[in-house]
């Protein structure tokens, strides 16, 4: 079974705006920024901490919904969806990689990557085959019964990494993958989604390691205090 | 999500928090077992009060009879401006053959001498010699001396399925063989009048001595018309005594023909069939004897029996419409099933509120585990699972703890009756009077009815939760740790 490689999407990003009300005071951790991602890229979104990385991210996965502005993927504006149009699209267009890994501890490897599938009603005889090819892919075969718990931080990010491709998603969304892991398993994870880029999927990436993105990215966005600040083209040589 | 999927995960769940969960569902079975230990018992109690008087034969009888005078619509009594219709034997064929009819036979009560057959005694002084009474079957039939007892009794012919009738569950001895055997069954006064020891009678002879009444025929019709001088186109009859040897089958405490079934009491019963093979005289005959017509080929009065209480009002009507009056007992059974509804409520609304209180138990279990599941919800979101997708979730664990509870309730509640029952037989049998009953009855429809009750509740009670869930903000829910 072989996981059907889709065309990547493009994302086109006008005067996005979040803001957040604390208060009296209204923080804007995603401020007027505009950019846009062509299919197939490797863009790495850098930045400090609390630059506003993950609220543009999530933005993006359509986990959250813009105050201002609009975020298109793959030609569809996001801000217009509904609740029910989102949840659709994280299951079809998106595949999303956490700092955390945030695999659901009560189910076994295989059943967290399988979860993607029920939701998106794929038949049972299929569901399983591809959550073992996924899992085959990123070299986790021979842990498909274990519980997450029972697997290290590099192979909980790889079962991670399988759940977020299950669906044949356009665009992969990683957020700090390899912030809890060495810089071997890192590696590691970051040659994975390497390997997933060349294979045309569009990958952004939210990282503060500097090195890692210049080492893997095609280009780069830089957010500081939500405000994008610096879009080189081309990685420098 | 599919179905089958949402079943997948909802029972996942619940076995990971599988004490929690337990004690909701162990909640919710009291609440259910509650709700049928209260509904049970009233509805044991109409079947046990139902079954009492169906086989008292009260309330599933119509007692049909034809004369000059009528009941008119609003109840009252008017004379008929046609002759009355015939309660003959057409008469009875045509109400046999209405489909809630189970059957259809003629009252018929006659009072006769009832003696031994070795020791008869005749304590009537104007019955005739005893020499000069011949047997139906033309033998003499012995009789014995004259007795200081009393023993004039009134007899009542019974049709076979008046064997269900409570008077008989306690018979000592056996029923009537066949509708028409020459059998007798003894009110236990009436053997005691026979026999210092009742019992020692089963399987002994009695004789019967009654008034026949029969029809004479041509020459004899004709002499004694012109005896009397009465017209000669009137049917004659002559009334003769009778005596007929039956056999004692069985020995009764109570009076079995009281009630509409028998209207009356009686000493003796033989069976109907039989009854009507020895043409005796019956009163309403004496009564109106002196008519011109006195629907000589007539029944005094019919019975009529139908299926359930229920149809006894739509058949009356038809009766009626043929011309007869009649007379049940249909308004004290509307009246019992009406106690019967409003007990039912009552005993429903007690039982529901241990229900209404495990309720509470699933509300505060979902949102407890709302609170814990809050990362993994927002995980499930992240992948690709939508609100209606949550909430179904939340409900079908809801839904879970409901079918569980509620079956667990259900198979707690009949213990419960049957453990009462087992008590309630313990002491009825103490109390010699009563016959041991089931007061406590769990109907099918019930068991499935309190399980589909508890679901509905239990979806009602995660109505709330599952909502609270399904509007989870996703980002929010990610970063709880």
């Amino acid at each position: 079974m072989h996981i059907e490689a889709k065309k990547g999407a493009d994302i086109q990003a006008q005067k996005l705006c979040r803001s957040y009300r604390m208060g009296q005071s209204e923080i804007r951790a995603v401020n007027d920024v505009s950019f846009s991602i062509n299919s197939g890229e490797f863009v790495a979104l850098l930045g400090t901490s609390g630059s506003g990385k993950s609220s543009l991210l999530n933005l993006i996965a359509g986990l959250d919904t813009p105050t201002g502005g609009s975020v298109a993927v793959a030609g569809r504006d996001l801000a217009r969806m509904s609740r029910e149009e989102l949840a659709r699209y994280r299951r079809s267009t998106v595949g999303m990689v956490f700092q955390a890994f945030n695999l659901v501890a009560a189910m076994t490897v295989l059943e967290n990557v399988e979860l993607p599938m029920r939701f998106a009603e794929v038949a049972r005889d299929q569901r399983l085959s591809r959550a073992r090819t996924a899992l085959e892919r990123v070299g986790l075969g021979h842990r498909v019964d274990h519980r997450p718990a029972e697997l290290s931080g590099g192979e909980q990010q790889r079962a991670s990494l399988a759940r977020a491709l299950v669906n044949s998603p356009q665009l992969l969304l990683a957020d700090e993958p390899t912030g809890n892991l060495d810089s071997r398993t890192g590696s590691e994870i970051m040659d994975l989604i390497h390997r997933i880029n060349s294979e045309g999927t569009t990958v952004l990436m939210v990282t503060h390691e500097r090195p890692l993105a210049e080492r893997y990215a095609s280009r780069f966005i830089f957010l500081r205090d939500g405000k994008l600040v610096e879009d080189p083209s081309k990685v420098p040589a | 999500m599919k179905t089958v999927d949402l079943v997948e995960l909802a029972a996942r769940n619940l076995r990971e928090s599988v004490l929690r969960n337990s004690l909701t569902t162990v909640g919710i079975s009291v609440g259910v077992a509650s709700l049928v230990a209260m509904l049970s018992l009233g509805i044991g109690l109409q079947h046990l009060a139902s079954s009492r008087l169906a086989k008292s034969g009260l309330f599933d009888s119509i007692y049909v009879t034809s004369g000059r005078r009528v009941q008119g619509p609003n109840g009252r009594w008017e004379r008929r401006k046609a002759p009355p219709p015939p309660l003959d034997e057409p008469a009875r064929q045509k109400m046999a053959s209405f489909s809630e009819v189970s059957e259809v036979y003629p009252d018929i009560r006659f009072p006769a001498e009832v003696k031994l057959d070795a020791a008869a005694k005749v304590q009537d002084p104007a019955a005739p010699k005893p020499n000069a009474a011949k047997s139906e079957s033309g033998e003499p039939v012995e009789s014995g001396e004259r007795g200081s007892g009393r023993d004039f009794q009134l007899i009542s012919g019974l049709p076979m399925s008046a064997r269900q009738l409570e008077t008989f569950d306690n018979m000592k001895g056996k029923f009537f063989s066949a509708p028409d055997a020459a059998e007798v069954i003894l009110q236990s006064d009436e053997a005691r009048s026979l026999s210092d020891k009742p019992e020692d009678l089963l399987g002994k002879d009695v004789v019967i001595r009654y008034a026949s009444r029969h029809l004479l025929k041509d020459d004899a019709a004709n002499s004694a018309a012109s005896e009397f001088g009465a017209a000669s186109e009137l049917s004659v009859y002559a009334v003769t005594p009778v005596e007929r040897k039956l056999r004692v089958v069985g020995l009764v405490e109570s009076k079995a023909d009281a009630g509409i079934r028998g209207a009356g009491s009686a000493g003796a019963y033989v069976p109907v069939v039989l009854a009507q093979q020895l043409e005796p005289m019956q009163a309403t005959q004496v009564r109106l004897a002196g008519d011109r017509d006195p629907m000589s080929n007539s029944y005094q009065a019919l019975i009529v029996r139908v299926d359930r209480s229920g149809q006894v009002e739509p058949v009356e009507d038809k009766i009626k419409q043929l011309g007869y009056n009649t007379f049940s007992l249909l308004d004290a059974t509307r009246s019992l099933r009406r106690f019967f509804a409003i007990l039912d409520l009552f005993l429903g609304i007690f039982g529901s509120l241990a229900l209404a209180v495990a309720s509470l138990g699933i509300i505060n279990t979902l949102v407890m585990s709302i609170l814990e599941r809050r990362r993994e919800i927002g995980i499930m979101k992240a992948i690709g699972a939508s609100d209606g997708d949550v909430q179904k979730l939340f409900f079908a664990e809801a839904g879970a703890m409901g079918v569980f509870g509620g079956t667990l309730g259900v198979l707690l509640g009949w213990m419960i009756g049957r453990v009462i029952n087992f008590g309630t037989r313990i002491y009825m049998q103490r109390q010699q009077q009563f016959t041991p009953d089931d007061v406590w009855l769990v109907p099918l429809w019930l068991g499935l009815g309190a399980i589909g009750f508890s679901l509905l509740v239990s979806l009602v009670a995660g109505l709330y939760p599952a909502a609270r869930a399904a509007r989870l903000d996703p980002v929010q829910a990610l970063r709880y740790d």
